[in-house]
C-alpha cells in the first residue's frame, strides 16, 4: 500500500481526510475474500485500490471535476454494508417493478438478493447471475477440471472485467474495482434476440449508518444479439448512502444494445455511476440516462467506438430540483473509422438545483469519416437555477464531421399563456410544457417497455415539479435541510 | 343581459395606460367590429378580454355572463365561454396539435362537470372542422403551430375555435397577412359559427375582412377609447377617409 506522500495528496488533503473509512473496508473486503477471489481478481482489486489511495477524490481544480465539489462526499464516513443489512420487503420491491420486464436481479445495498431477484423463464440464450456467483461457478469449475457449471457460463468474467473502464483515469472507477461486493454478470448469446427488458435493481436500504455500495456490472452482448437492459438505482428511507457504480457494456459485432441508467434514489444520496461502453465493428449502442433523484450524482457515459461502422446514441435527461447537482459528464472516443455517435442532453432545473452537461468527444487519428453530434438543450425553471455546460473537441484525424451546440432557456411565458387561454389550468399548462421538453428524450427510444416505465417516472416526476412550482411562487421560501454542494468546503 | 359588458376600461401595460375608459356592450348573437390605427388599444382590449397578467387593468369593470370578468384567470375565462384567436399564434413544440385541442376541450368540459372526450369522439369531429377549414390532415399529430406557414396558423386558431365553441370569440387581426383564399376560408369558418347563442369581437384594420364578415356593429378605437359606433357602413366611411373623428362623431356610442 502506498504511503509516500506527494504533491497531488497534500492538494488533496482535505478531500482525502476520510480515506481511513475506505481503507477499513478494503483491508476487510481483502480479508473476507482471500478464498473467494481468483488471483487475478485479487491483483486487479490491489492496483485499483493502490490508484484509488494515491490520488483520493478529485477536487474542482480537476479539470473534470471543475463544477461538481466533492467535498460533501469525502466529509462523510460510509461504511461497507454487510451482507443482510437493512431489511427490505417483496412488497417494498413490488412498487420497483418495471412493467413488461423479462427478469430482474435485486441488489440491497450491494450484495445479491435472491429472494428478491425473479430469473424465471429465460430463454438459454441468456445467461444471468449475479457477478459473485458467476466468479465462484467460474472458480468450482476450473477446480473440477473444467466440468460445465450449471445456469451460468462465467468464462466471459475473467475475459472483460475491468479491461475497459479505466481505473487510472478515474479514481471513481478505481474505488468501485477495489471495493466491489457484487453486482450483476450478464452474456447474451450470439445471435439471440431478448424481447423483454432485464431489470437490474440496486436497492440502497437505511441501515442505521451511511453506507458505501459499490455495484459492479458486466455485460456481454455477443455478436448480432439484440438486447435492452436496466439499471436501476432506488432508495428505501431517505438515509444517506453513496452508490459508486461501474458498468462495462462489451458489444460485439453487429449487435444491437439498449442501456438504460434510472437514477431515482432519495435526496441524501451521493450517486457515482460509470457507465463504459465498447463497440466492435457494425454495432449499434444505445445508452439512455434518466436522472430524477439523487442528492449528488455523476453520470459518466464512456463509449469507446472501436470498429468501423459502429453508431452510438448517448440520450439523456436530467431533472432537478431543490439542491439537486446533476453533473453528466461524456466521453465519446472514436477510435476506428465510420463510426457515428449522437449526443443529446435534456436538462430540467428548478429552485437551486445545479446541472452539469460535459461532452468530451476524442476523434483518434485512424478515425476518418467520423461523425458526431452533441446537443444539450437546458430549461431553467427558477433564478436560482443554474446549469454549465462545456463541449470539448479534441479531433486527430482530418475527414471528420463534428458539431455540437447548446441551449439555456425558460419556460416561454407566451406558450403558458397561450395553453391557459385556451382553458388549460395552470399548473397542466405548465405541466405539459416541461413534458414536451422532456418528450424529445423519450422520442429517442425505440418504444418497448423500457420507454414506458421511464416515460411514466419522467411523467410523474414533472407532475411533482409542475406543482411544487406554483406552490414554491405562493408560499414563502422556506430554508431546506439538504446541503448545497457548492457551499460545503 | 349583455353577454359582455365593458364600463369604463383603463388598462396598462409596462407603465403605459392604452385603454382609457372604454365602454362597449355586446349580446349574444352579435358580431361587433372594432376598427382603429395602430397603437389604439385593440390588441390591449383583446389581451385584457383573455385575461393576460401582464396587462393591468387600473378602473373599470367587465361583466361576462353576468360574472366580473376581471377576477377570472385566463383558463377560467375560457372555461366560461371566452376565446382569443391571436394574432401571433404562439408555437410549442413537443405537443400535438390535436392533443392539445382535446386537452382543452376536457378542461373545459371538466368545468362544466361534463365527461371527458377520449380520443376516437374527438377525432372525427376535429378532422371534420378540420376539411371546412381546409387544413391538410398531417397537421393532426404535428407540433401545435410549429413550421405552420401564416395561413395555417390563423386557420388553426379558428379550428381551435370551432372546436372550443365559446360564447365570445374574439379575432385580434385574424386578417393580418393572411391572401384572399385564406380569409375566405377564415370568413367561412366564422360564419359557419354564427347563431344567436354566439357573439364575435372582430379586431380588424381593414374592411376587406368585413366584406366576408358582415358585423352588426363597427365602433373606432382612438387612443384607448371608442370615439364613433355605428353600422357595417362606418367601415366602408373609415376605409375612404380614415380614423380622423368626422362630424357626426358620437363619443361614447353604445350599442342597443
Amino acid at each position: 500500500m502506498s504511503t509516500t506522500a506527494n504533491n497531488t495528496e497534500n492538494e488533496n488533503a482535505t478531500a482525502t481526510g476520510k480515506l481511513g473509512t475506505y481503507l477499513e473496508a478494503y483491508g476487510e473486503l481483502i480479508a473476507e475474500r482471500q478464498e473467494r477471489d481468483p488471483v487475478w481478481l485479487r491483483q486487479l482489486r490491489e492496483d485499483a485500490w493502490r490508484r484509488f489511495y494515491a490520488n483520493g477524490f478529485p477536487t474542482t481544480h480537476d479539470e473534470d471535476w471543475r463544477f461538481t465539489n466533492l467535498a460533501a462526499l469525502a466529509k462523510t464516513s460510509f461504511q461497507r454494508a454487510v451482507k443482510g443489512s437493512g431489511t427490505v420487503t417483496a412488497e417494498q420491491i413490488e412498487g420497483f417493478r418495471v412493467l413488461g420486464a423479462g427478469c430482474r436481479l435485486v441488489f440491497v445495498n450491494g450484495h445479491f438478493a435472491p429472494e428478491l431477484s425473479d430469473v424465471c423463464d429465460l430463454p438459454n440464450t441468456l445467461e444471468i447471475c449475479s457477478l459473485e456467483r458467476g466468479i465462484a461457478k467460474a472458480m468450482e469449475g476450473s477446480a473440477s477440471n473444467g466440468s460445465a457449471p450449471v445456469g451460468c457460463a462465467p468464462e466471459g468474467i475473467e475475459q472483460h472485467l475491468g479491461r475497459y473502464a479505466d481505473l487510472r483515469r478515474d479514481v471513481f472507477t478505481a474505488l468501485n474495482t477495489a471495493l466491489w461486493d457484487d453486482g450483476a454478470y450478464l452474456r447474451i448469446h450470439r445471435g439471440a434476440v431478448i424481447e423483454r427488458p432485464i431489470h437490474l435493481l440496486y436497492v440502497s436500504a437505511g441501515a442505521g449508518a451511511a453506507i458505501m455500495t459499490h455495484p459492479r456490472t458486466l455485460i456481454v452482448a455477443e455478436p448480432t444479439s439484440h438486447s435492452a437492459v436496466i439499471e436501476d438505482y432506488v432508495s428505501i428511507g431517505d438515509e444517506t448512502a453513496f452508490s459508486n457504480a461501474v458498468t462495462e457494456l462489451v458489444a460485439g459485432q453487429d449487435a444491437v444494445v439498449s442501456h438504460f441508467l434510472v437514477e431515482r434514489e432519495n435526496l441524501a444520496a451521493f450517486n457515482v455511476s460509470t457507465l463504459r461502453l465498447e463497440l466492435a465493428r457494425g454495432t449499434n449502442v444505445s445508452s439512455h440516462s434518466i436522472l430524477l433523484g439523487g442528492g449528488l450524482v455523476r453520470n459518466n457515459v464512456h463509449p469507446v467506438l472501436n470498429g468501423e461502422g459502429a453508431e452510438c446514441l448517448i440520450n439523456g435527461l436530467f431533472v432537478g430540483a431543490g439542491r439537486q447537482h446533476l453533473d453528466n459528464y461524456m466521453l465519446v472516443e472514436h477510435a476506428q473509422p465510420l463510426c457515428s455517435s449522437r449526443q443529446f442532453y435534456n436538462g430540467i432545473l428548478d429552485d437551486r438545483a445545479r446541472g452539469v452537461f460535459h461532452g468530451r468527444i476524442v476523434v483518434h487519428k485512424d478515425a476518418q469519416k467520423t461523425d458526431a453530434k452533441q446537443t444539450n438543450r437546458n430549461l431553467l425553471l427558477s433564478d436560482d437555477a443554474r446549469i454549465d455546460t462545456k463541449p470539448q473537441l479534441e479531433i486527430y484525424a482530418d475527414d471528420v464531421k463534428c458539431t455540437h451546440g447548446a441551449t439555456i432557456g425558460q419556460i416561454e411565458e407566451e406558450q403558458l399563456f397561450y395553453l391557459r387561454s385556451r382553458g388549460i389550468e395552470e399548473t397542466s399548462a405548465r405541466n405539459l410544457l416541461l413534458y414536451a421538453f422532456a418528450a424529445e428524450c423519450l422520442d429517442r427510444m425505440p418504444e418497448s417497455p423500457a420507454r414506458e416505465f421511464v416515460a411514466e417516472l419522467i411523467r410523474v416526476r414533472l407532475t411533482d415539479l409542475a406543482q411544487n412550482h406554483q406552490v414554491a411562487v405562493l408560499a414563502a421560501p422556506v430554508e431546506e435541510e439538504t446541503q448545497h454542494w457548492e457551499e460545503v468546503r | 343581459m349583455a353577454l359582455l359588458e365593458i364600463q369604463d376600461l383603463h388598462a396598462r401595460v409596462e407603465g403605459h395606460e392604452i385603454l382609457k375608459g372604454l365602454n362597449l356592450t355586446i349580446n349574444a348573437g352579435e358580431v361587433h367590429s372594432i376598427m382603429g390605427p395602430n397603437g389604439s388599444g385593440k390588441s390591449t382590449l383583446a389581451a385584457v378580454l383573455a385575461r393576460r397578467e401582464t396587462y393591468e387593468v387600473t378602473r373599470g369593470r367587465v361583466l361576462f355572463n353576468g360574472k366580473d370578468l376581471l377576477e377570472m384567470k385566463p383558463e377560467d375565462a375560457a372555461c366560461e365561454g371566452v376565446f382569443l384567436a391571436f394574432q401571433y399564434p404562439v408555437e410549442i413544440p413537443g405537443i400535438g396539435n390535436a392533443y392539445f385541442v382535446r386537452s382543452a376541450m376536457n378542461a373545459i368540459r371538466k368545468f362544466h362537470g361534463q365527461d371527458e372526450l377520449d380520443a376516437m369522439d374527438f377525432l372525427p369531429l376535429y378532422k371534420e372542422r378540420m376539411k371546412i377549414l381546409e387544413m391538410d390532415d398531417k397537421l393532426v399529430n404535428r407540433s401545435v403551430n410549429e413550421g405552420f406557414s401564416g395561413g395555417e396558423k390563423k386557420r388553426n386558431e379558428i379550428l381551435q375555435m370551432a372546436m372550443l365553441e365559446p360564447k365570445l370569440a374574439i379575432l385580434d387581426e385574424t386578417d393580418s397577412g393572411l391572401d384572399i383564399d385564406a380569409l375566405r376560408i377564415v370568413a367561412k369558418g366564422v360564419n359557419a359559427m354564427r347563431g344567436p347563442d354566439r357573439a364575435f369581437l372582430v379586431i380588424t384594420h381593414y374592411q376587406r375582412l368585413l366584406d366576408y364578415i358582415t358585423p352588426d356593429f363597427v365602433h373606432v378605437l382612438v387612443d384607448g377609447k371608442i370615439v364613433r359606433s355605428g353600422g357595417p357602413e362606418l367601415a366602408l366611411e373609415l376605409e375612404d377617409k380614415g380614423y380622423g373623428p368626422s362630424e357626426a362623431d358620437v363619443p361614447q356610442a353604445l350599442p342597443a
